[in-house]
């Protein structure tokens, strides 16, 4: 019987040694005679243990992890091919508390399947969405769907998916795109790259129906240039789509016509913004454009366009596989669904955790991430990535719910929580977010393009001790011309670290 | 060289639409940057104005003027990887390679650049080595990686 041993092939588990590892298992079975077939799965999420190796047993999936090359041979003399205990042994991977209490929608497959492996993914479940989605007699009733679900946008936004769809599928015009934003540039998120990288055929599924629901026929991934193995399995998984007749002048035998272009962005945070997004995939530099008119009505070459981001669109399968509601029965409030946490920074067990909005900070960082890497106490969290406020531990028990946390100060964004301990200083981690700024800023809107630099300057004095209290009022005023006046939210809400830091750890400033 | 890998490069992907980007990863994967004749080239060829090319360049942080070393290093420095010591590896790099972030080391090896974000920040600090992620990063582990570029053979690959 030969056995089979999952190794990741996702960037992080490879980052450390995965490749190693599977090679070293495939060596070590050799020259042992024992029958092993190495697959490389997507990641299960449980960074901090990667590689995770996962072996097949009559009991299920039996997780090792953080392996080295150097465990491999006292790996293989405890018998883990049949699941034996060793020091790195967890057990079964199902009965692991990390993920027992996750709620996989968009990420159910993830870790669970050969990215690439086609067989694999309709075995477990997909292209169910794109069939159901066929089945319907107009693109009208796929965005009713979607509209029912409540899934808003991920990226950042939260805005409704479905009525954004709706306008581009009531807008008259000769041709019609489908983008979706894969310029995941927030520091602390990395549920795009994951998803892309562990199940990219989600992604071309839920961009499949979006074409059928709003009359598109091409669609682009535009993504981020920082991700090098999301390309190369992209590409791959593009290619097969089209192979197997899914993706191309005859989706499934439907009759309907949809394709997907990849794009690689070029290392600008900014193009993370939708139209500025679109200027770069048109081959210009990425400057923001005003809104209106709304890409939906006007977006790429000028024709209506969907722009969503990777987990929203990834998200819209389930949808239509197992209805609206049973999406939307997920959640609380307006907040409907499931959302990818990510958990980053200096964190114990740091990694992915889908859960249904209204779980708590303390919950993910606490229960989830077990605190600190570094053993020391959490000072602060930043959530929703570079733009997003820094949150002492006094907000850690509002609900994750899009509008209750954000009326506590918070932002849920792109659901990354970037821990820091208290060795941290917050007037240095203030003068970065402006500093990312000046660097990142298209340079379209002056309080973003100078504001930024100023915000260096002042913030500078203040720490140096020079004429602190006139400054500190100057940069207040300054985050408030950059919060009214810029054009998007990259000026607009660059403030909100560098208030927040004020407002909740002021002894920063005071050094 | 330069002007094969440009070539190449418009034959790939001069015929998209929008597809200036695609045209200079093309040239910059076979060169490592953009050299500056290749300006005129792209906007011939593009039906684009030499300001336009030129101005797409220079916005993009991917895209070099200058070649590079034998190997580009770029380090997050991003919130979540700063939250686990990046900066001072980002220190201990400059001092060891004698360049500062932007530059290249006085020997040639290594061309050292900031990136913000890698989508590793479960597994922080990071850094991309020639497209290879690596992560966990510790100064020691950094020191025996910078060992081996260093004494890396001359000629580019």
């Amino acid at each position: 019987m030969t056995h089979i041993v999952y190794v990741p092939i996702d960037a992080t588990a490879r980052s450390v040694g995965a490749d190693d590892v599977a090679a070293a298992i495939a060596r070590e079975a050799a020259a042992r005679g024992e029958p092993v077939q190495v697959v490389r799965n997507g990641t299960r999420g449980l960074c901090w243990l990667e590689p995770l190796v996962e072996v097949v047993t009559p009991a299920g999936r039996v997780a090792y992890g953080p392996v080295d090359v150097a465990d491999v041979p006292a790996l293989f003399a405890a018998d883990f091919l049949r699941g034996g205990a060793h020091p790195l042994g967890h057990g079964r991977t199902d009965d692991l508390a990390w993920l027992k209490g996750q709620e996989r929608l968009t990420f159910a497959r993830v870790g669970l399947t050969d990215p690439l492996d086609l067989a694999d993914y309709e075995a477990h479940g997909g292209l169910r969405g794109l069939r159901a989605a066929l089945s319907l007699k107009t693109g009208s009733e796929i965005v009713e769907e979607v509209v029912r679900s409540g899934l808003r946008g991920r990226g950042g936004a939260a805005f409704p998916a479905g009525i954004k769809w709706r306008t581009v599928a009531g807008a008259g015009a000769d041709r019609k795109y489908v983008c979706c934003n894969a310029d995941e540039g927030d520091s602390g998120t990395f549920s795009d790259r994951m998803l892309m990288e562990g199940d990219p055929y989600l992604l071309l599924e839920g961009m499949t129906i979006a074409g059928l629901a709003v009359g598109a026929e091409y669609g682009y991934i535009y993504l981020r240039s920082e991700y090098p193995d999301a390309e190369r399995t992209l590409l791959a998984a593009l290619e097969a789509a089209r192979a197997a007749g899914w993706l191309g002048p005859d989706v499934l035998g439907s009759g309907r016509r949809f394709d997907i272009e990849l794009r690689r962005g070029a290392g600008a945070y900014i193009c993370g913004e939708e139209t500025a997004m679109l200027e770069s995939l048109e081959g210009k530099r990425g400057m923001v454009r005003p809104k209106p008119p709304l890409p939906a009505i006007s977006g790429l070459f000028g024709r209506p366009t969907v722009i969503n981001n990777v987990i929203t669109l990834a998200s819209v399968p389930i949808i239509l596989d197992r209805g609206a509601q049973y999406y939307a029965d997920y959640g609380m409030g307006r907040s409907r669904g499931t959302l990818p946490f990510q958990l980053a920074g200096n964190i114990k067990r740091g990694g992915l955790v889908e859960k249904a909005f209204g779980l708590t900070l303390r919950e993910l960082i606490d229960d989830y991430g077990g605190g600190t890497a570094s053993g020391r106490p959490v000072r602060a969290v930043q959530v929703g990535g570079p733009l997003g406020p820094y949150l002492p531990a006094s907000k850690f028990d509002v609900p994750l719910d899009y509008e209750v946390f954000a009326a506590a100060g918070g932002m849920i964004g792109h659901g990354g929580i970037v821990v820091f301990d208290d060795t941290v200083d917050m007037a240095l981690m203030a003068r970065y977010a402006m500093e990312f700024c000046a660097i990142e800023s298209c340079g379209k809107c002056t309080p973003c393009r100078i504001g930024s630099t100023r915000g260096v300057e002042v913030i500078d004095r203040i720490r140096n001790n020079e004429r602190r209290g006139p400054n500190l009022a100057l940069l207040r005023d300054l985050c408030d011309t950059m919060t009214h006046g810029s054009l998007c939210a990259m000026g607009g809400l660059t403030p909100a670290p560098v208030l927040s830091a004020l407002e909740h750890f002021p002894e920063d400033f005071q050094r | 060289m330069s002007s094969d890998a440009i070539d190449q490069a418009l034959a790939a992907g001069g015929h998209l639409p929008g597809g200036l980007l695609q045209v200079l990863h093309g040239i910059a994967d076979r060169l490592g940057h953009i050299p500056p004749d290749a300006i005129g080239r792209l906007a011939a060829a593009l039906n684009l104005s030499r300001a336009e090319v030129h101005g797409v360049v220079t916005f993009y942080h991917d895209f070099r003027s200058e070649p590079p070393g034998r190997h580009v290093l770029k380090l997050c420095r991003a919130e979540a990887c700063q939250a686990m010591g990046s900066e001072k590896l980002a220190g201990a790099l400059e001092q060891r390679l004698g360049c500062k972030f932007g530059e290249t080391s006085p020997d040639g090896a290594v061309t050292l650049e900031p990136v913000y974000c890698l989508g590793n920040c479960a597994a922080a600090p990071s850094l991309l080595l020639d497209g290879q992620l690596r992560g966990r990063l510790t100064e020691a582990r950094l020191d025996r990686l910078v060992d081996a570029l260093v004494a890396s053979p001359q000629e580019r690959a």
